[in-house]
């Protein structure tokens, strides 16, 4: 069983030299990730305006939350579970078919979910008694 | 010999069977194809779990201020801990990498060594959400639930570094106890079928008596307001809407109420970071069998040890979804 791994990470733009080393570089970046989320979340109240303000139906905060989520998994799958080492073709199996039907499933319930919320609010129905 | 065997003519041919157009074992494919279908079952609750937030976008709790807790220390620090969790998590996957990797090398002390940690981290991330839930369930303090189902919470506003600040306080240091009104009806006492509960500890008569006596304490509601905080009522309609609507005295969360707000709060916490943590905890398990496997060695004598490869998938896997599960909890 010989075992090649890809060593390049960020496209190439940094290189490790053993797979070991690649593990915890990757370590230290969902690390470091995840503390700028953390310290987005905690001084949420002091952050400027812009993060505040209303951008494709949500908060940019929380725009910036789930990209960070997404880059976070992308590293997960790609390096840990070694996803980076597979054919294309197996990857693509795995990766497109779980992103087209999760966007498909989230756009839905998100759709309706603000639909009702709508109800609630015009629709002559009474919340607070 | 030559006579036996067929030559079909399709050898080295792309139709001629035996071709790996994907280069993976069967085992790991199929663990693969577990993990697409596990990730869409995830993805069913939180899209679910977004749709309720959606239709009380304007009352959802706010998770600050739920989990606000951290073992040993008291005091206000939302998010450290869940913080501290995920790295636990990321760390238990990283050591759960570097024992495959050691496993490509043949290394059994090295893969015995890294599965040992990977179960260690796997077990004290099953302890935090374990005390996660008991802070969650026990709740701090206390609410007044509404004929609609709305959340009634208690504060006074104080004087931090110059600036007024709402904070919370606890239905049990200003509520004024009345003695035996309110008897628990058993089955016993009236229609066989029909018994309650525990009571809760105040009537809202006792409440409201104390916050009419109190004349510091306000009423916040589930309402966020423009500066994305629940707004505090004014003295008089805080007393108009506890006699005009209070309904049941609520003192932390389970599947029917919740202190922090939306019951269908409490519900999908449960749901999903239950869901999560059974899968962490099966993940557990299956590493301890490899690592005992690895120990007597097994993998050792069949001279590979994909099978800790295999395992590790779906522990990467658990991380992953914890993630996203950590997104939209607690920051989002």
């Amino acid at each position: 069983m010989a075992h090649e791994h890809k060593l390049a990470i960020f496209q190439g733009l940094i290189k490790f030299k053993s797979n070991i080393t690649k593990i915890w570089g990757v370590l230290i970046f969902l690390t470091i990730i995840t503390a700028i989320e953390v310290g987005l979340g905690i001084y949420k109240a002091e952050l400027p305006q812009f993060f505040m303000d209303s951008f494709l139906g949500m908060k940019a905060l929380n725009w910036i939350f789930i990209i960070l989520t997404i880059v976070k998994a992308y590293y997960i799958t790609w390096d840990f579970m070694h996803m980076r080492d597979e054919t294309k073709a197996l990857r693509r199996m795995v990766v497109w078919t779980a992103v087209f039907l999760i966007c498909y499933l989230v756009f839905i319930l998100l759709q309706e979910g603000g639909y009702i919320e709508s109800v609630y609010t015009n629709g002559f129905i009474k919340k607070d008694f | 010999m030559n006579t036996t065997v067929a030559t079909t003519g399709t050898e080295g041919k792309a139709w001629g069977g035996g071709n790996l157009p994907l280069k993976s074992s069967y085992g790991k494919m199929m663990m693969w194809f577990f993990i697409v279908s596990d990730a869409l079952t995830f993805s069913g609750f939180l899209a679910a779990y977004g749709f309720s937030r959606f239709k009380f976008i304007d009352s959802w709790p706010i998770a600050d201020e739920v989990f606000t807790h951290v073992p040993f220390f008291h005091g206000n620090y939302p998010m450290i801990y869940v913080a501290f969790m995920t790295f636990i998590l990321i760390m238990s996957s990283v050591t759960m990498v570097l024992a495959v990797d050691a496993g490509h090398h043949m290394n059994q002390k090295k893969v015995t060594w890294y599965m040992f940690l990977t179960v260690i981290g796997g077990v004290i991330f099953v302890g935090s959400q374990a005390w996660e839930w008991n802070t969650f369930i026990k709740g701090e303090y206390g609410a007044v639930q509404t004929n609609g189902g709305n959340i009634l919470q208690f504060g006074e506003y104080v004087d931090v570094e110059g600036e007024q600040k709402f904070k919370r306080v606890a239905i049990a240091d200003f509520a004024k106890v009345a003695h035996g009104d309110r008897v628990q009806h058993e089955n016993k006492n009236g229609i066989w079928y029909e018994s309650e509960g525990s009571l809760p500890e105040y009537s809202v008569d006792e409440v409201y008596n104390g916050l009419a006596t109190n004349s510091n304490i306000l009423i916040r509601n589930q309402i966020i307001n423009e500066d994305g905080e629940k707004t505090v009522l004014s003295r008089e309609e805080s007393l108009k809407q506890l006699k005009a609507d209070g309904k049941l005295v609520v003192h932390g969360a389970n599947l029917k109420v919740n202190e922090y707000g939306s019951p269908l709060f409490a519900d999908f916490f449960f749901f999903i970071t239950g869901f999560h943590g059974f899968h962490v905890f099966s993940g557990v398990i299956i590493n301890i069998i490899i690592f005992f496997n690895v120990i007597i060695g097994t993998y050792e004598r069949r001279k590979n040890y994909e099978m800790v490869e295999k395992v590790g998938l779906y522990w990467h896997f658990v991380d992953l979804v914890w993630v996203f599960v950590f997104t939209f909890f607690y920051l989002v």
